[in-house]
């Protein structure tokens, strides 16, 4: 049986050889060069220009501005997690999972430098064009502490 | 525009109504605000209900279905939590404008038990809540007050403080869902919802109905000797900031809108007798001190620890039991939040009276965000 991997979200690229890294793609405003996670955007909401964003790359590597710590969520979700704020050096911020850090504000320093990490997630059947059923691996991007 | 007078309120005890519906419960608050005014369904000249998990069951109609079909214009709004206060809005723009001499808002929801957990986030398809982050309310706020741990070094006992402040003043509050003391161990020992907010820290949820009657100048003479004058009716939507599209950032519409509400009534922070603001969790509070120039910027935590902002301080918060004692029935929070200021400029706060009170502001803020401020005088 085939697996297919997918990304769990559009922001995150996986590419079609195993040899290159998966990344996080944003928009940006020409006009201003604000930048946006996630497409299908009419505008820039900064500066009002209208018009295509053109997508750009995101860097795997930035810094921790805050997180809170989640112990009570909806049912099947696993607690405790980190959910963290990272700044991106394009100057934009991505919502997160913080991992490989034990969740406890003493362990967690605000500005710490973090790395990109994707994980399979999830799995699920379908039955492909050919009516095949394959499995597809859901992948998902994390952060965790990494180098200055 | 002209001035515009809140002459009743009505309100129902915050709590769990399984077997009442929405526009029972709105309607019931509706009566008992043409009550307090003096006036019947007759007077009314339009309706405005907020509603937020029923935004298509036109439930301000099916209000003038229960109390009187009087054929006049009925809407309804929705504007997460900010809902009710936007009815109320919309309800002082009708008589501000010179449209209709006495209007009502009703703000009314039953959240059972599905709370604020409710929802979680998905992208195309595949659910993301827990796997990219938290998009749900507790992670939210709780991000927001470690926000401000990092920039002013406030502390999670800061934040817990917020809550036992307001658990102390719903002991005197008959219409909060609870009326229970609670020490600062029992908060800090509490269970952690998000960091750094335990359950104590976090609203509880449940069902509510809030009514107000507003009225112009001509009108209000034959039905009250004291109205309460609305000094201003203030709405912000989220402006551009850096991350508020990743984490909401709650805290620069409602510094906006406190600035706009307090130039357009000519009254300052200083000017206040007490403030009903916008405590979904404990942390939430400790921000809007800032926001809402109660104090200077990294100033909230000193405020909370002299107790600046506890009844019998210089500026009381929340002394209804605020959101965290008296129940967050998100359509109803908006209305319940003028109930208190008018019950307070009437001087009929009983234990919970704030001496001599002159001037309240009301805030809520809804996330996605609106933000609302009313600013009323006795
Ligand atoms: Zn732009």
């Amino acid at each position: 049986m085939t697996h297919t991997q997918r990304a769990i979200a559009p922001m995150l690229r996986l590419p079609a050889t195993p040899d290159e890294k998966p990344y996080l793609v944003g928009y940006r405003c020409p006009a201003c060069n604000a930048t946006y996670i996630g497409g299908n955007r009419v505008g820039c909401s900064k500066c009002t220009y209208v018009g295509d964003l053109p997508e750009v790359r995101l860097s795997d590597h930035g810094t921790l501005y805050v997180y809170s710590i989640v112990h009570q969520s909806a049912p099947g979700i696993p607690v405790p997690y980190v959910s963290a704020i990272v700044d991106l050096p394009e100057g934009v911020s991505v919502r997160c999972n913080l991992v490989d850090i034990e969740p406890d504000p003493q362990k967690i320093e605000f500005g710490m430098p973090v790395d990109m990490v994707t994980r399979k997630v999830r799995e699920r059947k379908e039955k492909n064009a050919h009516g095949d059923e394959e499995t597809i691996d859901i992948i998902a991007f994390f952060f965790r502490p990494g180098k200055d | 525009m002209r001035d515009v007078y809140v002459v009743g309120v009505g309100m129902i005890k915050f709590g769990r109504y399984p077997d009442k519906d929405v526009s029972q419960m709105g309607a019931e608050a509706g009566v008992l605000a043409l009550k307090d005014a003096g006036a019947s369904i007759k007077d009314v000249e339009m309706l405005v209900c907020g509603n937020l998990f029923q935004a298509n069951a036109m439930n301000a109609q099916k209000i003038l279905q229960q109390i009187g079909q009087t054929g006049i214009p009925a809407l309804n709004v929705s504007n997460a939590c900010a809902t009710g206060s936007t009815a109320v809005r919309e309800a002082y723009i009708g008589v501000a404008s010179g449209m209709y001499d006495v209007t009502m808002a009703v703000g009314v929801e039953q959240m059972g038990k599905m709370g604020l957990l409710g929802g979680g986030a998905r992208s195309g398809g595949e659910s993301v809540e827990g796997v990219l982050g938290s998009g749900l309310m507790p992670a939210v706020f709780g991000q927001a007050g470690v926000e401000h741990m990092r920039k002013h070094g406030t502390t999670a006992e800061h934040f817990a403080k917020i809550s036992v402040k307001n658990h102390k003043h719903s002991v005197h509050n008959p219409l909060s869902q609870y009326q229970v003391e609670v020490s600062l161990d029992d908060v800090m020992n509490a269970r952690m919802v998000a960091y750094p907010n335990t359950l104590y820290m976090c609203c509880p949820t449940g069902d509510g109905a809030a009514a107000a009657i507003l009225m112009s100048e001509d009108k209000i003479k034959q039905f009250t000797s004291k109205p309460i004058k609305v000094a201003t009716s203030v709405l912000t939507s989220d402006p551009y900031t850096d991350r508020d599209l990743t984490m909401p950032d709650v805290n620069t519409l409602t510094q906006n809108a406190a600035k706009e509400a307090y130039e357009k009534a000519g009254i300052g922070p200083q000017d206040l007798s007490l403030v009903e603001l916008h405590d979904c969790f404990a942390t939430a509070e400790l921000l809007h001190y800032e926001n809402l120039g109660l104090c200077a910027e990294g100033e909230a935590g000193r405020m909370i620890d002299e107790g600046r902002t506890e009844l019998g301080g210089d500026i009381p918060v929340n002394v209804s039991g605020g959101l965290l004692s008296k129940g967050h029935p998100l359509g109803a929070t908006g209305v319940a939040n003028i109930y208190e200021i008018v019950t307070q400029l009437r001087g009929q706060g009983g234990a919970r009276q704030v001496e001599g009170a002159k001037a309240g502001l009301a805030h809520v803020i809804g996330l996605g965000s609106a933000c609302t401020i009313h600013i009323l005088t006795a």
